[in-house]
């Protein structure tokens, strides 16, 4: 899809000849993710999407205790140090950000009056500032009213390096202006497209000025309300043990009608996924289950008890398989796979191609992961059924033996590969975790019919993923040929996510491996590609660089995508309540009821 | 004679303390991983943040600098902070003690009830119905590991029967009668889990040793003075058999802690034991450090109760 194409889909969408989810599911095709496509209209000056509201209950309360199930409790309250979604989904009770992504990628309003947009000004033209008008009324639990300095004084604690704020690569490089008591302004240093990140989701939550404002930089561990929070979210804090519950009430004040449905919340920590499930799908103990890293087939049996379903929400992460550029085998100045080096083997185009036809996704999908993983050709992806048509994958051990065989690496005596004396053994390593073991099983047996000797290697995930710079397992050194794990996309836009693919984020000893490029595949168009979309203008031309972006990934080999992993949760047949790929768990916790 | 005692016993006690700290401290900064793991797999939340972090709590200092910051602290009554929660050490590892004793002594208390009189009738009459059905049920009940007899009751009481709640709250929003209704309710499946384990092994021991007091010449005198069987039992027997059960008792203390553990993570008992994993689980070192603390010094101080125990059951056994 070229630029003048989308063009013509945008122009259609203004004048009402194309719905809203059409246009969104187009995009998806080619790779766009939903939030990046709305925004796409947003810019482009087509009002954002109505909120279409499904809440039933009539009145606020009554609706007794809502008890649900984090196996890793949150060990946090201040969103601002939240460590992972955990936190956050806790947070997201009591706390609330000026809007939220909705599972389409719309942006729902919460503490905004409304989402700005091109028609009232509230976007500028040249991408250059969002203002945001804030919705009056709203109070914090203790009664202290929620204005437009709390906003701002969210930026500065955030940004502040002192406060270690896990938050900060949102606030950093925006400025935010008071306009008046109700209206903040957010400023960008160059023209940002995607425009919305601060003040919005997971990591836009809000905390209150008047009780932060003494405890700002590096004296932000000791505030008390750390540990009891004061928003302006649907409940009040009511008791907080890290690891284990937290626990909440009603906030008669709340500024939404008729929310909060349920008189008290318990969200309850600890023990592991498979007995979570239990306590929804089988027992009914519990109304809510996150996070169901369990088997699907077990997932499947637990449901036929009919107590409760599981959700299934498409985000954007992805199990896959990288494949070194440099080489794992030789020292350079006290690294191995250095800059320096080059892969001896793989860096023969035939040989990842060859490896990209012998993983067998859709037997991954079917024997492993079932719902809750999905074979995919992309990198970038979206729900199962938007799924990219520019990219293919297949599975076809024939065809890797005939890329091989004219590439000019002939089978030796030992059944083996070579070329110029360089064999194609490679070592494949993942972390300990059942469904990657059997997914290393799958590509071994392939690679083994394909004449590519594969040597299995598992690493304990708290070494695999760890940041210790001394030990060789992790996953950012890797030193080795193959490595698969899931990478997590935890933002609605692609720039960060496509940024792992860049040179100068390649993992290096200099950098301590953290660059994020883990690969470290370098390539200047896609630099180059990568440095303009983050500066363009044009939203339009943006969003056709990313699809390229996307495309040069998977057409090199530089990772092979196996299956899109969505977020899994198990509910309670009666609940209702509305989960999103885009945000948190608890985004909607405001509109969560059960039905009668 | 036993102020002296206990006093020099507590001094004893203080290098231990001081040596099992120091292995501890080592053996958790060789152990892999680190503490902001999940930040550095999260692409949102730049790598400057954890360096900071890192800083901030003192990580990247060498080992044994870490060591005396935490003994230090320590002696002075720190804790230290949690890396994961931000807390102090002290009130994390408060808010969970309660459920933790209340547990385990529950389950104790269990266990001890039902070894000591099943072990004293099954030595009475040795070898009769009763002794081979208890020993059966005894030698079950310590070869079953708990997580699997958790297991078993969780399928059959909460998911078949729907009796029994398989998910322990501290928090329990009733007062009055339903208040400790419920706290009983969810507590039998831990407490019967943990105490028929103790009990299998108490009641084993507790059968052999009155069998080697039963027939002593001075069992033998006290029936043949015209006492009754029922004193002979109590009086005589047991509280001579009741000896080597002390120690053990006390001696398995840390053992049962350990398979607190294990309960309390199946059925999300939310006490130290489970707070032990998830810290060890985050490398969260000085939430780790803090629990073996208080688990070490909860055996030196059984022990100590058990040796006092000694004197009251045996007069002849002296403290020098």
């Amino acid at each position: 899809m070229n630029e003048r194409e989308l063009r013509r889909l945008i122009g259609e969408v203004k004048v009402g000849k194309l719905s809203r989810r059409s246009f969104a599911q187009r995009m998806l095709a080619v790779g766009l993710t939903a939030p990046m496509a709305t925004q796409l209209l947003a810019v482009a000056g087509v009002a954002h999407a109505q909120p279409k509201s499904t809440y039933k209950p009539t009145k606020r309360g009554g609706g007794g205790l809502l008890k649900v199930l984090w196996w890793q409790g949150a060990t946090l309250l201040n969103p601002h140090f939240a460590v992972g979604t955990k936190d956050q989904d806790g947070s997201r009770f009591f706390y609330e950000p000026l809007a939220g992504w909705d599972a389409d990628g719309n942006l729902q309003p919460v503490l905004a009056a409304s989402i700005p947009g091109r028609e009232d000004g509230t976007l500028a033209a040249d991408g250059k500032s969002v203002t945001w008008k804030l919705k009056q009324g709203v109070t914090w639990h203790d009664g202290k009213p929620f204005t437009a300095d709390d906003v701002v004084f969210n930026w500065e604690y955030a940004k502040d390096p002192a406060t270690a704020a896990t938050t900060s690569a949102v606030y950093t490089d925006v400025k935010v202006e008071k306009v008046d008591q109700y209206t903040v302004k957010v400023l960008f240093e160059k023209p940002t497209p995607f425009w919305a990140l601060a003040f919005v989701g997971a990591q836009g939550m809000i905390i209150p000025k008047h009780l932060f404002a003494d405890y700002s930089g590096g004296k932000s561990r000791d505030a008390p309300t750390n540990l009891k929070p004061v928003g302006t979210g649907a409940y009040k804090f009511k008791d907080f043990k890290p690891g284990d519950m937290v626990s909440g009430e009603l906030n008669p004040n709340y500024h939404m009608e008729n929310r909060p449905y349920f008189d008290a919340f318990e969200m309850k920590g600890g023990g592991d996924a498979v007995s979570a499930a239990r306590a929804v799908l089988q027992s009914g103990e519990f109304d809510f289950a996150w996070n169901m890293q369990v088997e699907d087939e077990i997932l499947q049996r637990m449901e036929k008890g009919g107590k409760g379903r599981v959700a299934i929400s498409p985000g954007g992460n992805i199990e896959h398989i990288q494949l070194n550029t440099t080489d794992p085998w030789t020292e350079v100045d006290g690294e191995r796979s250095s800059l320096k080096t080059k892969h001896p083997t793989l860096s023969d185009p035939a040989v990842r191609q060859a490896l990209a036809v012998l993983v067998d996704k859709d037997s991954v999908e079917k024997h492993i992961y079932g719902r809750t993983g999905n074979a995919t050709a992309n990198f970038v992806n979206n729900p199962e059924r938007f799924r990219s048509k520019n990219t293919k994958f297949e599975f076809n051990v024939d065809k890797a033996n005939d890329i091989l065989e004219k590439a000019g690496w002939k089978k030796g005596s030992d059944g083996i590969r070579e070329k110029d004396g360089k064999k194609l053994k490679f070592v494949y390593q993942t972390s300990i975790n059942q469904p990657r073991q059997k997914t290393q099983a799958i590509v071994k047996q392939a690679c083994q019919k394909a004449g590519i000797d594969i040597e299995i290697k598992s690493v304990t995930a708290s070494v695999f993923f760890s940041s210790d710079v001394a030990n060789p397992d992790t996953y950012t050194k890797f030193y080795c040929d193959l490595q698969m794990y899931t990478t997590t996309m935890t933002q609605p836009d692609p720039e960060l996510f496509m940024k792992q693919f860049m040179t100068e984020e390649a993992a290096t000893k200099e950098n301590k491996w953290q660059g994020r490029n883990i690969t470290r595949w370098r390539n200047k168009e896609y630099d180059d590609i990568h440095k303009a979309a983050q500066v363009e203008v044009d939203p339009v031309k943006r969003a056709a660089m990313f699809i390229k972006l996307n495309d040069m990934v998977i057409n090199d080999q530089v990772v092979i995508p196996v299956v899109a992993r969505p977020a899994v949760q198990a509910m309670g047949n009666k609940l209702v309540a509305v989960m999103s790929g885009w945000d948190n768990n608890t985004w909607d916790i405001q509109n969560w009821y059960k039905d009668a | 004679m036993n102020r002296q005692y206990i006093i020099r016993r507590i001094l004893i006690a203080i290098p231990s303390l001081l040596g099992i700290s120091v292995i501890l401290f080592g053996v958790l900064a060789m152990a892999p991983g680190d503490p902001f793991e999940e930040l550095a797999t999260n692409p949102a939340i730049p790598p400057e943040v954890r360096m900071a972090l890192r800083a901030k709590f003192g990580l990247d200092d060498p080992v044994w600098q870490r060591y005396l910051h935490w003994f230090s602290a320590m002696v002075q009554g720190d804790w230290g902070f949690s890396f994961q929660s931000r807390m102090d050490v002290d009130r994390l590892i408060l808010q969970r003690l309660p459920v933790t004793l209340i547990v385990i002594g529950a389950s104790q208390l269990l266990a001890i009830s039902v070894a000591i009189p099943v072990g004293v009738l099954a030595a009475i009459k040795p070898y009769s119905i009763f002794d081979q059905i208890a020993s059966t049920f005894a030698m079950i009940g310590f070869s079953l590991p708990t997580f699997f007899t958790g297991l078993v009751l969780i399928l059959v009481f909460s998911i078949q029967l729907d009796w029994l709640p398989f998910v322990y709250r501290a928090d329990i929003n009733a007062t009055g009668w339903a208040f400790y209704g419920e706290h009983i309710k969810q507590s039998i499946m831990p407490v019967v889990v943990l105490g028929l384990a103790q009990a299998g092994t108490l009641v084993r021991f507790m059968r052999s040793s009155v069998l080697d007091v039963i027939r002593l010449d001075y069992v033998t005198t006290a029936r043949s003075k015209g006492i009754g069987e029922r004193k002979v039992i109590v009086r005589h027997v047991v509280r001579n058999a009741l000896i080597p059960v002390v120690t053990l008792i006390a001696l398995q203390l840390p053992a049962v802690f350990g398979g607190a553990i294990v309960t309390e993570q199946i059925f999300r008992v939310p006490g130290i034991g489970s707070l032990l994993i998830a810290a060890i689980l985050a490398n969260d070192t000085p939430v780790v450090m803090g629990i073996t603390f208080v688990i070490s010094c909860l055996v030196v101080l059984f022990n100590l109760i058990a040796d006092i125990l000694y004197g009251w059951l045996d007069p002849r056994i002296s403290f020098r």
